[in-house]
């Protein structure tokens, strides 16, 4: 029972460091990204070549995902994404489609089309059992407790950048409303390339963290954008509070839904989507006020 | 006010061209019996671009789960066939009704919220009704597909042969009829409701146009026509696989319909061409890696703007400011 949840809330952390960038940058320029997952991937399979070619040690790795997928994010951002911000929202899911179909051949062609085995370090891997035989029976996985750990941090940390410092205040102004946050002299576009940078590498480096949980093959970005964008689309692109809560809430409903009627699979998830967004088209965490 | 009656219904009127093309369509499988497989394929996914024009290039809406439909109609055709009776017309009906009746309940939810919203509920539908065919493996054969379908003759006269003439003709008939519908439809004053909606909604609602009921029939009616083009696919192949529902699906056919060219009903039928074409030339040299040039492909389209793939003349000079309203 409690080993269910708390496998959930590994699991729920997990795609809200996955997703926390498309968040932002879909509330920042209104900016359809469905190629998300494929920064998650770089960072996945950055870390497992990393590992098993050069010997890095895994907590190496994790650093290096981040800077990977983040370069590479930032890089993208400026040549190929900025032109798209002002087109209509069709061809943004076609431009950004067209980029996660380019990288999952592209990963096929290198890397083969096998799902990638990681070799977690030892100190990582085993299981606490707490009390056992009861009816709150926990097992903790030392991975999963990583996991939560390391997204527990970078939450906070996240949540303090954008409450506390100038780059956060400039941001929320930016996600409000663009125009009068450019008038006021905030370089918008700064902001933006910044931002869409660290939530690429977030999402390396959630990548790098869950290939050993999620699985790391070649058709990652098209098999989880549908995750991706259920935290997006229910938990609001205004705070970042909404969509991890909304992260939570999948992880532990996919979880236990897969446990308790693993003959319905992922039917669950699916469908308390779309009951929620029937209920709240605009997401769970709306804040009033914002421009929409 | 007679030049003023004709320059308006000038657009609905059928062009000298048209009959031509359809003509050269229908001599295609006897011209080249070894390509009527191909040419049944190509009516039945323009038949399916079609439908998905009627939504994207008409009324506005984003979906990415429009596959949810063509399935649908798929399996119901291929049950129909299978437990009820073996007729194909009969077949093609039902499983029309079929995805009628799911397109007016879907309708429902895409009344509100943003772009972003109607993405994810129509892929929630899709996937849904994936995971319902996976599992229903009583009903529907879960991931090995639905086999034994057995198909009776065409009006009871013609048989399905293996070349697939008749399947080309009979697919080729039914996307004739459905877009000439189709055609009257949009060329009526509801279709011209529709693109005001499309262009402007707010507008729209202040002159008096209901938008949510526009809104929910056209979802409804392209429903009917994905459904049709499912119901055909299954007929023809004597088979029903969990792929129809696959997302591969639904932005295959956005590709088609982008590559001829949106609000235009030609359109999916041009891409549809295009599209399979290209399809079998690029699959046959790199069968695996395909969908990276088919990314490349979009990624490329969207960048110059996809307006100007289909006019040359601006290929050259400066690009002009995007016209297109978000």
């Amino acid at each position: 029972m409690l080993t269910l949840l708390f496998d959930g809330i590994a699991y729920g952390m997990l795609l809200f460091i996955l997703a926390v960038g498309l968040s932002v940058t879909m509330g920042l320029m209104n900016f359809i990204n469905l190629a998300h997952g494929a920064f998650a991937m770089l960072g996945g399979y950055l870390t497992v070549v990393l590992m098993q070619r050069y010997g890095v040690p895994f907590l190496l790795c994790l650093p290096i995902a981040f800077a990977g997928a983040g370069l590479l994010g930032a890089v993208l951002e400026r040549t190929l994404y900025r032109p798209m911000y002002k087109k209509p929202h069709l061809d943004q899911v076609l431009f950004s489609i067209g980029l996660a179909f380019m990288s999952v051949a592209a990963t096929d062609y290198f890397m083969g089309s096998q799902q990638q085995i990681m070799q977690l370090p030892d100190g990582l891997r085993g299981r606490t059992e707490l009390w056992t035989g009861g009816p709150f029976e926990l097992g903790m996985g030392h991975y999963r407790l990583f996991i939560i750990a390391v997204c527990a941090a970078l939450t906070v940390g996240l949540q303090y950048i954008l409450a506390k410092t100038r780059f956060g205040s400039r941001l929320r102004a930016s996600v409000d409303d663009a125009r009068v946050a450019a008038g006021l002299g905030i370089n918008v576009n700064l902001v933006f390339a910044a931002t869409f940078a660290v939530g690429s590498g977030l999402a390396g480096l959630g990548g790098a963290l869950g290939a050993e949980v999620l699985g790391l093959d070649p058709t990652f970005p098209l098999k989880f954008m549908v995750y991706f964008l259920i935290v997006v689309a229910v938990g609001g692109t205004s705070s970042i509070t909404g969509p991890l809560l909304a992260a939570l809430l999948l992880g532990v409903a996919d979880v236990a839904g897969k446990y308790y009627v693993p003959k319905l699979g992922a039917f669950i998830v699916y469908s308390l989507m779309l009951v929620i967004l029937l209920w709240r088209p605009q997401g769970l965490f709306v804040r009033k006020g914002g421009k929409s | 006010m007679k030049a003023v009656q004709d320059s308006l219904l000038a657009p609905s009127r059928f062009k000298v061209w048209e009959p031509l093309l359809w003509l050269l369509a229908f001599a295609a499988p006897w011209v080249f019996p070894g390509h009527a497989l191909i040419v049944n394929e190509i009516a039945i996914v323009a038949l399916f671009a079609l439908s998905l024009d009627l939504i994207l290039g008409y009324a506005g809406v984003v979906s990415l789960g429009h596959a949810a439909f063509f399935g649908f109609g798929a399996y119901t055709a291929a049950l129909f066939a299978k437990l009820v009776m073996p007729d194909p017309l009969a077949g093609l009906l039902v499983g029309m009704a079929g995805a009628t009746v799911l397109g007016a309940v879907c309708s429902l939810t895409i009344l509100r919220g943003s772009d972003l919203t109607r993405l994810m509920v129509t892929l929630g539908m899709a996937l849904i009704l994936l995971e319902l065919a996976n599992k229903l493996d009583w009903l529907t054969g879960g991931s090995d597909g639905l086999q034994g379908v057995v198909m009776g003759p065409v009006l009871g006269r013609f048989e399905f042969d293996l070349m697939g003439q008749t399947s080309a003709w009979y697919s080729l008939s039914v996307l004739l009829g459905l877009f000439v519908l189709a055609r009257r439809w949009v060329h009526s004053p509801l279709g011209a409701t529709l693109k005001a909606l499309r262009d402007n909604p707010l507008r729209a609602m202040a002159i008096g146009i209901n938008v949510q009921l526009r809104l929910a029939v056209v979802y409804t009616v392209a429903a009917g026509v994905a459904g049709a083009a499912g119901a055909l696919l299954a007929q023809t192949s004597g088979f029903a696989s969990l792929d129809v529902f696959a997302l591969d699906r639904s932005a295959d056919v956005m590709l088609m319909l982008v590559i001829g060219g949106v609000g235009w009903l030609y359109g999916g039928v041009l891409g549809a061409v295009v599209f399979k074409l290209l399809h079998d030339v690029i699959s046959g040299i790199t069968p695996q890696y395909w969908t990276f040039w088919i990314g490349l492909f979009l990624v490329v389209l969207v960048l110059v703007g996809r307006d100007r793939l289909r006019k040359p003349w601006s290929w050259f000079g400066k690009p002009k400011a995007h016209g297109e309203s978000a």
